[in-house]
């Protein structure tokens, strides 16, 4: 199958303040196919996201290469988007100049970027709070508006830094309900980071365990649970308790 | 309305108190030159449009003292604006100019007073501009280049603290944010940065605005002045008109505490995200 994202041999090396040599990653190997929902899950402190942010050319790679569509790819571009854990509004714009950023910057005309912007405002259920500012939204839905305003820029990729990682958990499982919606109505290579088990579970198509000090992978697993997953669902818990037992040992 | 009423109490109990005690000291002292009564310095207010010891209405000083300030903040924010911003926005542009920046800004303006006059002597907008002989020329002839300078400093300094501060702050995930949505390095600079640090740039001009105001006084002592708040103080003093010298501290004041509440409503009415982002 045609792979979206390539990674090869990616490292990346910090240097701590007395020049000790931090790895943060260690020869990651990665091939997310066209229109996978790759997971990726780990301790808090494994490198996945400067995995992330590496994909998404935030940062440079010590060594190793990145390829999206088989070419190199090292600046951020429209075509990889990214979801922040929280705060990534801009507080001085309403909600409807936020999803429309990405189109500002393309140079898209005012008209025709509120109009993909109210589109995408009705898409994520908040039709009434255009005119709102991020401060006058709750967690949920600041985050709501973040998916939307990258998939309002219709990216290729989206990379979520645990998009959901600073909700409580009732609005966490809407929300993750929300994003499969989303996903299946626009197809989307979607490679999702979050360290909860449950939420890797129940999202992914496939699952990236990785491990730290140095940050590697450890284990991958398929997950073949048709949609939508009950967490009933006897095979569910048996994963999770597996990757639960697998993350200890991480 | 009762919550505005009571704000409006509390904030009148001390100047109520110290116009108290001003007054019983003024009754105790019996010397109108070590401290004239309030209904002396009150006296001088009603009768502003009068010409005080030959320097004209207290409107007209007050004017003057404006456009003095004035020019001096607006050359000092044109510089120190754009300045701030490049040194928050670029590490090189701060490690070049910010020891520099640092020696200079402990230096109080008034210190600056000799050398300013040194180079530039008497100059003023009117031979800026090579003005004609005439009304013209002897009003613009108020405003020396030296004084101009001297206010300049004062507001310059806060003013790229403030800025070049406002800058560094913003949040690097709306930085990367806007970065993994396509923005240029100008949209960056333009449309990230420089609204993000807007709260912080009305701050400083507020200070700086502040501060400049008050070099007035140091500024107006400056040889060749012979109108404005600062130089009616100066000279009041040396005629030992102590009541008009306090006329002039609450005009500064008064002046003062009016453009600060100015920059308070614009930041209140385009700025309240900032205070109520978390």
């Amino acid at each position: 199958m045609k792979e979206t994202i390539l990674v090869e041999h990616l490292e990346k090396v910090f240097y701590s303040q007395n020049d000790m040599e931090i790895i943060a990653l260690t020869d990651m190997n990665l091939r997310v196919p066209e229109n996978e929902f790759l997971c990726i899950l780990g301790p808090s402190g494994c490198g996945k996201s400067t995995l992330l942010r590496i994909i998404a050319g935030l940062e440079k790679a010590s060594s190793g290469r990145v390829f999206y569509n088989g070419r190199e790819h090292t600046k951020p571009c429209r075509e990889i988007g990214m979801v922040f854990q929280s705060y990534s509004l801009m507080p001085w714009l309403n909600v409807l100049d936020n999803i429309a950023l990405g189109l500002e910057f393309a140079g898209v005309s005012k008209p025709e970027r509120m109009a993909i912007a109210r589109e995408y405002l009705d898409m994520i259920g908040m039709s009434n709070f255009g005119k709102a500012f991020p401060y006058e939204l709750s967690g949920g839905m600041q985050q709501r508006v973040a998916i939307a305003r990258a998939l309002a820029n219709n990216p290729d990729v989206l990379l979520m830094d645990e998009p959901f990682g600073a909700l409580d958990a009732y609005t966490r499982i809407i929300m993750q309900k929300e994003l499969l919606r989303i996903w299946e109505q626009r197809k989307k290579t979607i490679i999702f980071v979050t360290h909860s088990v449950d939420e890797a579970v129940y999202l992914a198509d496939r699952i990236i365990l990785m491990s730290g000090n140095p940050g590697r992978i450890k284990k991958e697993i398929a997950i073949t649970i048709p949609r939508v997953r009950e967490r009933s669902n006897p095979r569910y818990g048996e994963l999770t308790s597996e990757l639960l037992a697998l993350l200890e040992g991480a | 309305m009762q919550k505005t009423f009571n704000k409006l109490i509390l904030s009148l109990i001390l100047p109520a108190l110290l116009l108290i005690v001003w007054q019983l000291s003024a009754w105790q002292a019996q010397n109108a030159t070590v401290l004239p009564t309030i209904g002396r310095v009150l006296e001088n207010f009603i009768h502003a449009t009068d010409n005080f010891i030959g320097l004209g209405s207290i409107p007209r000083n007050i004017g003057v003292s404006l456009i003095r300030v004035l020019s001096g903040y607006t050359v000092g924010v044109l510089i120190a604006v754009p300045l701030g911003v490049l040194m928050g926005y670029s590490k090189t542009i701060q490690q070049i100019f910010e020891t520099f920046v640092n020696i200079f800004r402990p230096i109080p303006p008034l210190a600056w007073q000799p050398l300013a006059l040194a180079i530039f002597g008497m100059a003023s907008i009117a031979t800026l501009f090579n003005m004609p002989f005439g009304q013209q020329y002897v009003f613009w002839g108020n405003f020396k280049i030296a004084m101009v300078f001297l206010i300049g400093m004062g507001s310059f300094f806060p003013v790229v603290a403030n800025v070049m501060f406002g800058v560094q702050s913003v949040r690097q995930t709306l930085i990367d944010s806007a970065r993994v949505l396509g923005a240029s390095e100008k949209d960056i600079f333009f449309k990230i940065l420089i609204p993000a640090a807007a709260p912080s740039i009305i701050n400083g001009l507020r200070v700086g605005l502040a501060i400049g105001w008050a070099c007035l006084v140091g500024a107006e002592m400056l040889p060749g002045s012979v109108a404005g708040v600062g130089y009616l103080i100066t000279h009041a003093y040396e005629l030992a008109r102590t009541d008009l010298v306090i006329t002039g501290m609450i005009c500064i004041g008064g002046v003062g505490a009016l453009l600060d509440s100015i920059f308070r409503i614009i930041a209140n009415k385009y700025f309240s995200w900032e205070s109520k982002t978390r």
